[in-house]
């Protein structure tokens, strides 16, 4: 593969510095974003999405309800600011459309949907900032917005993608080297280490593969410990806050009531 | 924020390679693995945990799931983040936010949303539409008849889409989902006030939901995290009381009210507002004195919004106690 820019240089290094292993700098904030049920912004690097989970509720269109399970509703959206070059996605998008059917069938298996018959899970996906790896942050945002939300799951859901440069692999691919090598997405589930995706579109040779799922499943399982922290961080403010909360009300003061 | 370890880790030490539980689910003789993330302080009741988390395979538990868990491989594994509980041989994992799970006899307030033949369907923060049966409805009058077919006709009199209720959990369908009734003088249409919602965990079960504060303003804590705060009626007008006004019942149309009051409504909901952003539980005791404090300080009730004033009332309350 002739390539202009040089992926890996000399010295080891990759276009921004990291080495051929090395992830980007993981940002996950969980606070409450609006109405949402529950929300998550990631960041990986210079990619950041928001996503916000609105139910289990219900199906706004009657014939998206099943009677026996819950629908997943996915939609994204791409801010027009997100890229380099300025410009406007319509919500018609083929791209985008794929992308949400995508994340829909990586999360269908792992969320308990039998669990809430008739009712509707919205999922919405905002694009904030790309620079390669746009699906693995928007599936790792997705599976803590719906864990912030109280959404029964099996397992986290952690979502990679790596590629290969000649010989040697890499992880976690910026834009740049997302269009210059052979890349992959993977999601899996930590607990069990099953795979719930992989997909790609450039064209991967054979005998490489096995090492990247290889590398990939590790690397999940490193982004899994930082999720991890986030929700149990996020979990420990909240009831602590709770449990304050209700210490106090034991100095119960007089207040009238109106029914007895 | 969290900052990220460069990769690659080292997998000898990798958590995975061997099956985890909880540390409070331990058996005594199994060695103890020290849990990566984050020891549930001591310091406070709560054990926490989250998704994929194996809880227990030991014998002397439950095979069977409670809430929050799922079974396989003959273990018990988590399925939300939440606090662990206990009760004999379940294990039950609660998790901290969640849309409100009914339970029979509960006090919610609703909107209708849909006005359906001998029906109405209440949104009520639930995982799906509660159901208002016309059968579950008192006629204005506090008549006592079965609902004909002319009533039938001018449900929309009663409640139309939009329309404010309170009302108690009757019973459950088969899916699951909630039939309310609005059988008693004291449910019904809501006027007079404003709505503010919070998660619904932050609302206890207490011996009355309605709460009437000294300042002239009912609260009405629905269990589903809805809340409705209003002028006060005074006892002897309560609407609909043996043929008294009834038509008010289901008036569509405000009571006068005044200045003051509304300034004290307005302060209720902002201090309801602040206290959910903070996720303290409400209760009458926390909602008076927060109310005393503002009522201290200067700005009117949209000063309490602004996040100085807010993290200020915060600290007053912890201080208090």
């Amino acid at each position: 593969m002739a390539s202009r820019v040089e992926i890996i240089n000399q010295g080891g290094f990759r276009s921004d510095g990291r080495r051929q292993f090395e992830l980007r700098n993981i940002e996950i904030d969980l606070s409450q974003q609006g109405q949402a049920d529950g929300s998550a912004s990631v960041s990986h690097g210079l990619t950041q999405v928001i996503v916000s989970v609105f139910g289990p509720r219900e199906a706004k269109i009657r014939s998206h309800t099943f009677h026996d399970r819950a629908n997943l509703n996915v939609e994204v959206s791409v801010a027009a600011f997100s890229t380099g070059d300025r410009r406007k996605r319509s919500r018609g998008d083929k791209r985008l459309l794929e992308f949400a059917a995508t994340v829909k069938s990586t999360f269908e298996p792992v969320v308990q949907t039998n669990l809430y018959p008739r009712s509707q899970i919205d999922i919405f996906i905002h694009v904030m900032q790309q620079d390669g790896g746009l699906l693995q942050a928007g599936i790792n945002a997705t599976t803590l917005a719906l864990m912030n939300a109280g959404i029964p799951m099996v397992d986290f859901v952690c979502a990679i993608t790596s590629g290969v440069h000649s010989t040697s692999p890499l992880l976690d691919l910026t834009t740049l080297e997302e269009n210059d090598v052979p890349n992959m997405t993977l999601a899996m589930m930590p607990k069990t280490q099953k795979i719930s995706l992989v997909t790609m579109e450039t064209r991967l040779h054979v005998d490489r593969f096995s090492e990247i799922v290889k590398l990939a499943t590790q690397a999940g399982l490193a982004i899994h410990r930082e999720m991890k922290v986030a929700i149990i961080g996020r979990a420990k403010v909240l009831t602590e806050s709770l449990e304050s909360g209700n210490r106090q009300s034991g100095s119960g003061m007089e207040v009238e009531e109106k029914y007895e | 924020m969290i900052t990220f370890t460069p990769f690659p880790v080292n997998t000898s030490d990798n958590a995975y390679d061997a099956p985890r539980r909880h540390p409070d689910l331990y058996d005594e003789d199994e060695d103890m693995q020290i849990d990566d993330v984050d020891e549930p302080s001591s310091t406070h009741g709560s054990k926490l945990t989250c998704p994929g988390e194996t809880l227990t395979s030991s014998q002397a538990f439950m095979r069977y799931s409670g809430h929050g868990t799922y079974v396989q491989n003959e273990e018990v594994i988590a399925s939300v983040a939440g606090t662990i509980e206990r009760v004999n041989k379940l294990v039950t994992v609660r998790a901290i936010r969640s849309r409100y799970n009914p339970e029979v006899g509960d006090l919610v307030v609703g909107r209708i949303t849909e006005v359906q033949p001998r029906r109405w369907k209440v949104d009520a923060n639930s995982r799906q539409d509660a159901v208002l049966m016309l059968s579950s409805v008192n006629l204005p009058g506090g008549v006592q008849r079965r609902k004909l077919e002319s009533d039938e006709l001018q449900m929309r009199g009663f409640f139309e889409e939009g329309d404010l209720l309170v009302a108690e959990v009757q019973a459950f369908f088969s899916d699951g989902a909630m039939s309310l009734h609005t059988r008693s003088l004291k449910y019904g249409k809501l006027r007079n006030g404003q709505l503010v919602t919070v998660p619904p965990i932050l609302v206890r079960r207490l011996k009355s939901h309605f709460l009437t504060l000294p300042c002239g303003v009912d609260v009405i804590l629905g269990l589903n995290g809805y809340i409705w705060v209003s002028k006060h009626v005074k006892d002897n007008e309560q609407e609909g009381e043996e043929g008294f006004d009834a038509e008010a019942v289901y008036s569509n149309v405000n009571d006068d009210i005044d200045e003051s009051t509304r300034m004290a409504i307005s302060r209720v909901t902002n201090i309801i507002r602040v206290l959910a952003s903070h996720f303290i539980p409400l209760t009458d005791a926390i909602m008076l004195e927060a109310y005393e404090w503002t009522v201290e300080q200067e700005g009117g009730p949209k000063s309490i919004l602004q996040e100085d004033v807010g993290d200020a009332l915060i600290a007053f309350l912890a201080a208090s106690r």
